[in-house]
């Protein structure tokens, strides 16, 4: 298109007008993740490159800004807590595909798109716990086994539709099939102490109170439960169990990233991304939040390593995130939560 | 301008009839525009509603679609007795009874309005759960050893969330129950007393009905809240229909099925407001400016004193001076390192917001309001009426309905752009704090529209026609005759917007700018976490940033009275007008 002057005279004043002044070096973050939890590790990209990282925080609808703001969306990175919504960016068509020859080798296969289109950063496992009172070592060592009706009574979760319990089903579904799954879920549903409430902190706390024996909850939150003093009793009151390790491996799930499509600050967003899945980053993941680094040869947080070594399941998260839906459907047919 | 006033008595008010060519004058277009605007994020939910991804109707239909709608049904009924009951008991006891500490009450049991439903939640959950301070100090006094010993009422439950709702909802009503009640001529009720009628007959045959209008209108904003809940029936695992629309978005990935299920609950709350508006049509109250004598004041002694002391002191007690105080304890604690310049900011944040929001809101409804009593036009009632339902919307919904025609806008601006300039404008509203004043806006029209409405349908057409007659033009009409008529109304709204806007989560945000903060969203990040402790300082200055206006709103509430005690002459001494026009 020719620019006349005039045109470009009216272009200058309007952008006199509007334009908000942009600092040359910043990137912007749509994060589903807390933050409390990711905030120092930004602040120490900050530190170190001198680049500014703006946050948007929310629990839900941030898929949605970015789908409707389009090519001028301000966001650069997603920041996500699981893969659903990894699956989603990418089912949407809302990313770009990066490699660089850090990120591919800081992150291995299995927790990254093989285009590129999303990385993981670091991973939780699922995990069975126990109390230390009231149940023997040993005495249950795979998901499948909190159907078993020895259990009657005795088994506390949170709500069957929050992501994490969704994620774990979905991965039953993709191991046994939708009807197994089912039988499965409402046998586990059976065996329930009480109606599925509270978050996963709130799991352990009735362990520690006799209101059940057994529970399923995420590895970080002993370490944060740990680190606080009203909460520490009810972090010690429980014994890990990782689950199947024997055969498949722990259910894990991811927390990731994904460059956006639009992205404006592109080159400032990806040395970010390799900050993130770089030694200093993934350590303080470690560290702080007690979760998996993806990054091989980072050391784990000593209460992680204290429960040895963790088998994960091998199955591919885009098969998790695919039965997502299922997964949730399958929660109300059995009336989970009621 | 060609004017004809309606016939006396007509049911319609005082209608100017307009000339031919007159329908878009510049204040026309500019309420239109306005209604329009407003309306604008609760037509898009159904559009959204359109276009879901995979159809789940079969299988919500199958499975729990049915437990949703018994669960919101029973969540509402239980939540409109116990804000019936404490508000409408509560009000007309401080208004029209003496008793000790009733000047207190009037204001003290407004207070807890400012407190969020999600932080009540938090706190009784800790004070009322198996480790909490009261079921440890039952089973230490008693020698239980767990939980299988003894029945405690579990306070995670549909019981649970209506106590939890109803106390901080009750509010509402007693509020816009107050304000009716404080409005009532003493002409009426003396009449009634010099017709046989004792104080329950004048409240039950004189006194209710004539409140009616305002009360519903509180009614129906804690209603609607109920319905909109996700902070407390999430916490609490109760299956509302506003959880399913979380669960079929979130966990389904389907927007669309979601905004199915926000249109059902549009639907839902589209047929209470007609079915209300219906059965007032036929019974309109108007009332003259003629305030100046004092309302009865019943002395109540004896049992019935002490009564009314406890029915004034419970609501008060449990839905706010405990929370408060619980926060207030934690708060302590984390003074020294919480009390941050950046917690100040957020402070700063949510105070302007909230009161842009406020003003923005009652400029609205007055200016929408005023142009319908004058020139009732279909479609700015039609405006009105949807934009009003915004309320009954999810609030994460309602932000996704602003950010799909704000977004809009700006690609389009910037398509021209750059088309003509060949220069890119960006997003100019869409992440900016418009974005989040118009959610407000849109979220809480409901409430100031109820209220300005309330207050103005309550001004006697008469009164319109009489200044007419005497020579002012319609906005001196406005300026000198209603406006101080219906202050009461206008600042209830200003005041409850405020407050509403000050606790407003969930479209904060999905809509804020970058690295913005409001104590709503500081507070919501802990306490999501089970960390009351650390979201108590920000939840106790939402509490208490709430507190000023509500006081100040009490005064003036009574002081609108009280002054008019003195100045009674300043208004035009008419006899009172009670009109019962039947359709």
């Amino acid at each position: 298109m020719s620019q006349s002057p005039v045109r470009r005279l009216a272009g200058a004043l309007l952008l006199g007008v509007l334009a908000v002044p942009v600092s040359a070096a910043e990137v912007n973050v749509y994060s589903y993740r807390q933050p409390h939890l990711i905030q120092p590790i930004l602040d120490e990209f900050s530190k170190e490159t001198g680049i500014e990282v703006n946050v948007v925080h929310a629990k839900e609808g941030l898929v949605e800004r970015l789908r409707h703001e389009g090519r001028n969306s301000p966001a650069d990175l997603m920041l996500t807590v699981d893969i659903g919504r990894l699956v989603e960016l990418v089912e949407a068509d809302l990313v770009a595909p990066v490699q660089t020859p850090t990120l591919t080798a800081d992150v291995p296969p299995q927790y990254r798109d093989p285009e590129g289109k999303w990385y993981g950063l670091t991973t939780r496992a699922r995990v069975i716990i126990t109390s230390k009172e009231r149940v023997a070592e040993g005495a249950i060592q795979t998901y499948e086994d909190l159907a078993d009706p020895r259990w009657k009574g005795k088994i506390c979760t949170r709500s069957g539709k929050h992501d994490y319990m969704v994620g774990l089903f979905a991965s039953m579904i993709a191991h046994h099939g939708e009807a197994d799954a089912r039988t499965w879920l409402e046998g586990v549903k059976s065996n329930l102490a009480r109606r599925p409430q509270g978050n996963d902190r709130a799991q352990a706390r009735a362990i520690k109170e006799g209101a059940c024996d057994v529970a399923v909850i995420n590895t970080y939150y002993i370490g944060n439960m740990l680190e606080d003093p009203e909460q520490k009793g009810w972090a010690e009151a429980v014994r890990v169990v990782y689950p199947n390790q024997a055969d498949r491996g722990a259910h894990v799930n991811i927390s990731g990233m994904a460059l956006t499509k639009s992205a404006p600050n592109r080159d400032t967003a990806i040395r970010l991304m390799e900050f993130l899945t770089g030694d200093r980053a993934q350590q303080m993941y470690a560290e702080r939040n007690v979760e998996y680094p993806v990054k091989p040869g980072v050391a784990l947080a000593p209460l992680l390593a204290s429960w040895g070594e963790l088998k994960s399941d091998e199955l591919a998260l885009t098969e998790v995130a695919r039965y997502r839906s299922a997964a949730s459907k399958l929660v109300d047919i059995v009336g989970y939560d009621d | 301008m060609t004017t004809e006033l309606a016939p006396t008595g007509a049911r319609a008010g005082p209608r100017v009839r307009r000339a031919t060519g007159e329908a878009f004058d510049a204040w026309g277009i500019a309420t239109i525009a306005v209604a329009a605007l407003v309306a604008m994020p609760v037509v898009v939910v159904p559009l959204l509603a359109l276009f879901p991804s995979e159809s789940i109707w079969a299988h919500l239909a199958s499975t729990v679609l049915p437990g949703y709608v018994t669960t919101t049904v029973e969540l509402m009924l239980g939540v409109a007795c116990g804000t019936l009951a404490m508000g409408v008991g509560a009000a007309w006891l401080v208004t029209m009874c003496r008793f000790p500490g009733r000047r207190i009450f009037e204001w003290a049991l407004l207070l807890p309005l400012a407190v969020p439903a999600y932080v009540i939640a938090y706190v009784y959950t800790d004070l009322l759960e198996y480790a909490g301070p009261v079921q440890g100090a039952l089973r230490a006094a008693f020698g239980w050893r767990s939980a299988a010993d003894y029945h405690f009422p579990e306070i995670r439950s549909l019981e649970g969330a209506v106590l939890m709702l109803s106390l901080v909802l009750y509010p509402y009503v007693y509020m816009l129950a107050r304000a009716a009640f404080l409005e009532q001529s003493v002409n009426i009720l003396d009449a009634a007393r010099s017709l046989g009628c004792g104080p329950w007959g004048a409240f039950l045959r004189v006194s209710l009905p004539m409140a009616r209008p305002g009360i519903v209108v509180g009614l129906s904003l804690a209603m609607m809240e109920t319905l909109n809940d996700y902070g407390t029936v999430s916490f609490f695992a109760v299956r509302t229909l506003t959880a399913g629309l979380y669960d079929v978005w979130l966990n389904m990935g389907n927007l669309g099925g979601a905004a199915q299920i926000a249109t059902v609950m549009l639907a839902f709350v589209a047929v209470l407001v007609v079915l209300e508006r219906g059965s007032r049509r036929r019974r309109r109250h108007y009332q003259g400016g003629d305030r100046m004598a004092r309302l009865p004041g019943y002395r109540l002694r004896g049992w019935r004193c002490w009564l009314a002391v406890f029915l004034c002191t419970f609501p008060f007690v449990a839905g706010f001076l405990v929370p408060a105080l619980v926060l207030a304890n934690h708060a302590v604690a984390e003074l020294p390192g919480g009390w941050t310049p950046q917690f100040r900011g957020y402070a700063l944040n949510s105070l302007g917001l909230s009161a842009a929001a406020a003003v923005a809101a009652v400029c609205a409804s007055l200016l929408v309001s005023y142009r319908r009593r004058l020139r009732p036009n279909a479609w700015l009632t039609l405006a009105t009426r949807v934009a009003g339902l915004g309320y009954a919307v999810p609030g994460a919904v309602l932000a996704i309905g602003v950010l799909v025609p704000l977004a809009a806008f700006d690609n389009a601006l910037d398509a021209l752009a750059r088309e003509w300039l060949g220069m890119s404008t960006g997003l100019l509203l869409s992440g900016t704090v418009v974005a989040l004043l118009l959610a407000y806006v849109v979220r809480f029209l409901a409430v100031s529209m109820g209220a300005v409405e309330a207050s103005l349908a309550r001004v006697t057409p008469s009164m319109d026609m009489a200044s007419r007659t005497l020579g002012h033009g319609p906005g001196a009409t406005f300026r000198r005759v209603h406006l101080p008529l219906v202050r009461g109304g206008v600042l209830t709204a200003a005041l409850v917007v405020f407050v509403d806007s000050m606790k407003e989560l969930p479209a904060t945000l999905i809509l804020r700018p970058f690295d913005f903060d409001t104590l709503a969203t500081h507070v919501y990040q802990f306490a999501s976490d089970e960390q009351i402790e650390r979201a108590s300082l920000g939840a106790l200055l939402i509490v208490l940033a709430g507190l000023a206006p509500v006081i100040v709103l009490s005064r003036t509430i009574a002081a609108t009275r009280a002054l008019e005690e003195h100045a009674g002459t300043v208004q035009a001494p008419a006899p009172a007008v009670i009109e019962s026009v039947r359709a």
